[in-house]
């Protein structure tokens, strides 16, 4: 069958190319001298369709690189061997800057830059592969926020990547739609992982460790896009992430306690479900509701509709950090139970047989400091919630075949 | 009647020159370069001037200037705008000019005055049938050439007042991340409200314009900024200087903040709005603008840095624009 389709179609798609003269070509880089400008040019000069092929070697780099021609792959020889070093970098917000559709970036590293990583920005269909964007001190306050950063998006996809020592989250995805981030290692960041004002989003199969919050899923008011939800967080490993925050104050992740294992915040239509959640000493899993003043009347600040189930929880729970919560462990017998709401949420269907604790807020806003904990007990009745599975345009996956 | 008004701005020392450099022709436009699919390799293929280097432009540039500029390192700015011969430019309210298919408009950045000015860069845009194109060219050390710079360029320059700085030449991406509307490459700085009336007037007067366009409010002349009120000036200043990126549309549009002079909700502008994805460039702070306190303010915090990552804005910015800076601060300090 495939055989068949494949005698079919490669001769159609050769006509295709050949009758619009799209014939793609490949353009390699090596790294040395004038790699800014060498590489920055074939950026610029590729057509849709072209490979843009780093070789193995260091590239130095000064500025900002930048893309926006559709359909471009970026490839290095390996996550270790095509490095983009943006060490010295003296000017622009971020390493690499995508702003076209249907790019794949894959096979190199991006390290130290000065702002984010590699961010996407309006570029629909991109799939980030196999990449290593890291800053090599590991957390620093004054390592850039973003490593992998695709926003205002429609199909994203991030996966076999590695991420480490971004000041605010890892990978993150904001205000977009149609998301797939699995089989990622996130480490000594942050956040791990973020899902932020998106819409239908899968997070699997990731390895979250050493980070503050190992995934979060949040909404936040006043931006273009809010009423994020439709988020499944399943056969993730969530180990260890209690790492001092180190994130510069004002950002909405500086309030994220060390030791969270996955975090919503707002949204409606959240699964977290198979997930190994091990060692996260405040909660493995955490609900709590917008905690700012806020006037987006259009905006949702509690977490409606989650669904735990089939999560396996290790030992955590035993160093909160946040304030009042060593008391509430030690009324708890010296460790928090693994699932803490403040209470604000609704609809929490918890089919996981462990405990949940409650803080006991009534209004969305009050503070911490407010906390009436108590043992939380499910209601009675509560509704289903499922979630349509994540499907990325066809062809999109075949890119990284 | 509808070409003389380039010839008008010619000093009278630069008319000299012309006439004693009698055997130099006065080059003709080229539209094919202007609208063709190719990128010129040199500035000169475009036959804008009659002496580049003087930029004495040729018939049918016109130059023009803005009521508030953008802040470029302190570089003096030289602008001209060329509409095809038969074509005219159309108004649209007090917002950007239209221009026809066919325009270009052309920036040189330069440094020093008299004989001691030396020109960087220039920058054209091209209005070709299927949109904007945005491309840098970058002037040799003779002063005899400007190429193409696809990638941008890193160079040093000695500012008027001494100071060093590695000036960065954008790479045509580059121009895009501030010429960007919904992905389009599209003008920034000719907006009839930061035009001069008289400018308007004449360019009207010789055809090059359709019509007049209403300004109900125009932007202050930023040399008079202390005539007019501290909000009007700063408002001005983050309209020019940071709403091409920050308003729906453009590429900081995901902050959520909204810069543009028209824009009149507070918390669309900044005031005690929180960072979205600031990182590090929040500084340590909780709001954009925190009214009172300029020194807590993510803004001020932003525009007095230039390091990447925190610098705003990102591209075209070695140095701190002090004047700029402090008419926001100013600003922010009285508010209530």
């Amino acid at each position: 069958m495939l055989k068949f389709t494949t005698r079919v179609l490669a001769p159609v798609c050769m006509a295709l190319a050949s009758a619009s003269g799209l014939a793609a070509a490949t353009h390699e880089i090596a790294a040395g001298e004038g790699a800014q400008e060498r590489l920055q040019e074939a950026l610029i000069l590729a057509e849709p369709g072209d490979e843009i092929v780093l070789a193995e070697g260091r590239y130095v780099l000064t500025d900002g690189l930048s893309l926006d021609v559709d359909g471009v792959i970026l490839r290095g020889a390996g996550m270790n061997a095509s490095v983009l070093d943006f060490t010295n970098q003296q000017g622009a917000g971020e390493g690499l800057l995508v702003t076209s559709d249907n790019v794949t970036l894959r096979d190199f590293a991006v390290e130290n830059a000065k702002g984010d990583g590699i961010k996407s920005k309006g570029a629909d269909q991109i799939i980030y592969h196999a990449l290593r964007v890291e800053w090599t001190n590991g957390p620093d306050a004054d390592n850039g926020a973003y490593g992998i950063y695709p926003v205002e998006a429609s199909n994203v996809l991030v996966q076999d990547s590695y991420v480490r020592g971004a000041s605010d989250a890892g990978i993150y995805v904001g205000q977009s739609e149609n998301i797939i981030v699995r089989r990622n290692r996130v480490v000594e960041n942050v956040a791990g992982i973020e899902i932020e004002n998106s819409n239908r989003a899968e997070v699997t199969e990731n390895l979250a460790t050493r980070n503050t919050g190992g995934i979060l899923v949040f909404d936040l008011p006043g931006l273009p896009k809010v009423g994020g939800g439709q988020v499944l967080v399943a056969r993730n490993a969530v180990i260890d992430n209690n790492t001092d925050n180190f994130a510069p104050e004002g950002n909405i992740v500086a309030s994220v306690p060390a030791g969270t294992g996955v975090m919503v915040m707002a949204n409606e239509d959240v699964v977290i479900s198979d997930n190994a959640l091990v060692n996260n000493s405040t909660a493995h899993v955490m609900l709590i509701a917008y905690t700012q003043p806020f006037e987006d009347e259009g905006y949702q600040p509690r977490p409606v509709n989650v669904l735990l189930e089939r999560n396996i929880y290790g030992s955590g729970g035993n160093a909160p950090d946040f304030a009042g919560g060593e008391l509430i462990a030690a009324a708890f017998g010296g460790a928090l139970p693994p699932v803490l709401t403040d209470g604000l949420h609704t609809n929490l269907v918890k089919r996981d047989a462990v405990p949940a604790v409650s803080l006991g807020l009534t209004q969305v806003g009050q503070p911490f400091t407010q906390a009436q904990p108590q043992l939380w007990t499910p209601p009675p009745i509560a509704s289903a919630i499922e979630l349509a599975k994540v499907m990325l345009p066809e062809g999109m996956e075949a890119r990284i075949k | 009647m509808r070409r003389p008004l380039a010839l008008l701005a010619f000093s009278a020392a630069l008319f000299g020159v012309a006439i004693a450099d009698a055997r130099r022709a006065m080059p003709i436009v080229s539209d094919e370069a202007i609208m063709g699919d190719a990128l010129p390799r040199t500035l000169e293929e475009f036959g804008f001037f009659i002496h580049p280097e003087l930029q004495m432009p040729t018939v049918g540039v016109q130059p023009y200037s803005l009521n508030t500029p953008l802040y470029s390192d302190g570089a003096e700015k030289l602008r001209f705008v060329y509409v095809p011969q038969g074509s005219q430019i159309a108004a649209n309210g007090e917002g950007l000019l239209q221009f026809p298919v066919g325009s270009a408009l052309i920036k040189t950045f330069a440094f020093g005055d008299g004989d001691a000015r030396r020109l960087i860069e220039t920058r054209v845009l091209l209005h070709r049938a299927d949109g904007w194109v945005a491309l840098p060219y970058r002037w040799n050390d003779d002063q005899t050439e400007a190429r193409l710079a696809l990638a941008g360029a890193r160079i040093p320059v000695t500012r008027p007042d001494g100071n060093e700085i590695s000036y960065r030449i954008p790479n045509k991406n580059q121009c895009k991340t501030c010429h960007s509307r919904d992905g389009e490459v599209v003008p920034i700085g000719p907006k009839a409200r930061n035009l001069s009336a008289d400018w308007l007037a004449l360019s009207e007067q010789t055809g090059e314009l359709a019509s007049m366009p209403l300004v109900e409010r125009r932007l202050p002349v930023w040399e008079q900024r202390d005539e007019v009120p501290l909000d009007v000036a700063a408002r001005a200043y983050l309209d020019v200087n940071c709403a091409h990126c920050h308003q729906p549309g453009g590429s900081a549009s995901n902050s959520g903040l909204d810069l543009r002079w028209e824009q009149d909700d507070p918390h669309a502008i900044g005031i005690r709005k929180p960072p979205v994805a600031a990182g590090r460039g929040a500084g340590g702070f909780a709001v954009s603008i925190k009214p009172g306190q300029p020194d807590a303010s993510i803004m001020v915090h932003r525009m007095g840095s230039t390091e990447p990552g925190v610098a705003m804005p990102e591209l075209g910015k070695s140095t701190v624009d002090a004047e700029g800076t402090a008419i926001v601060r100013q600003w922010i300090k009285e508010m209530r």
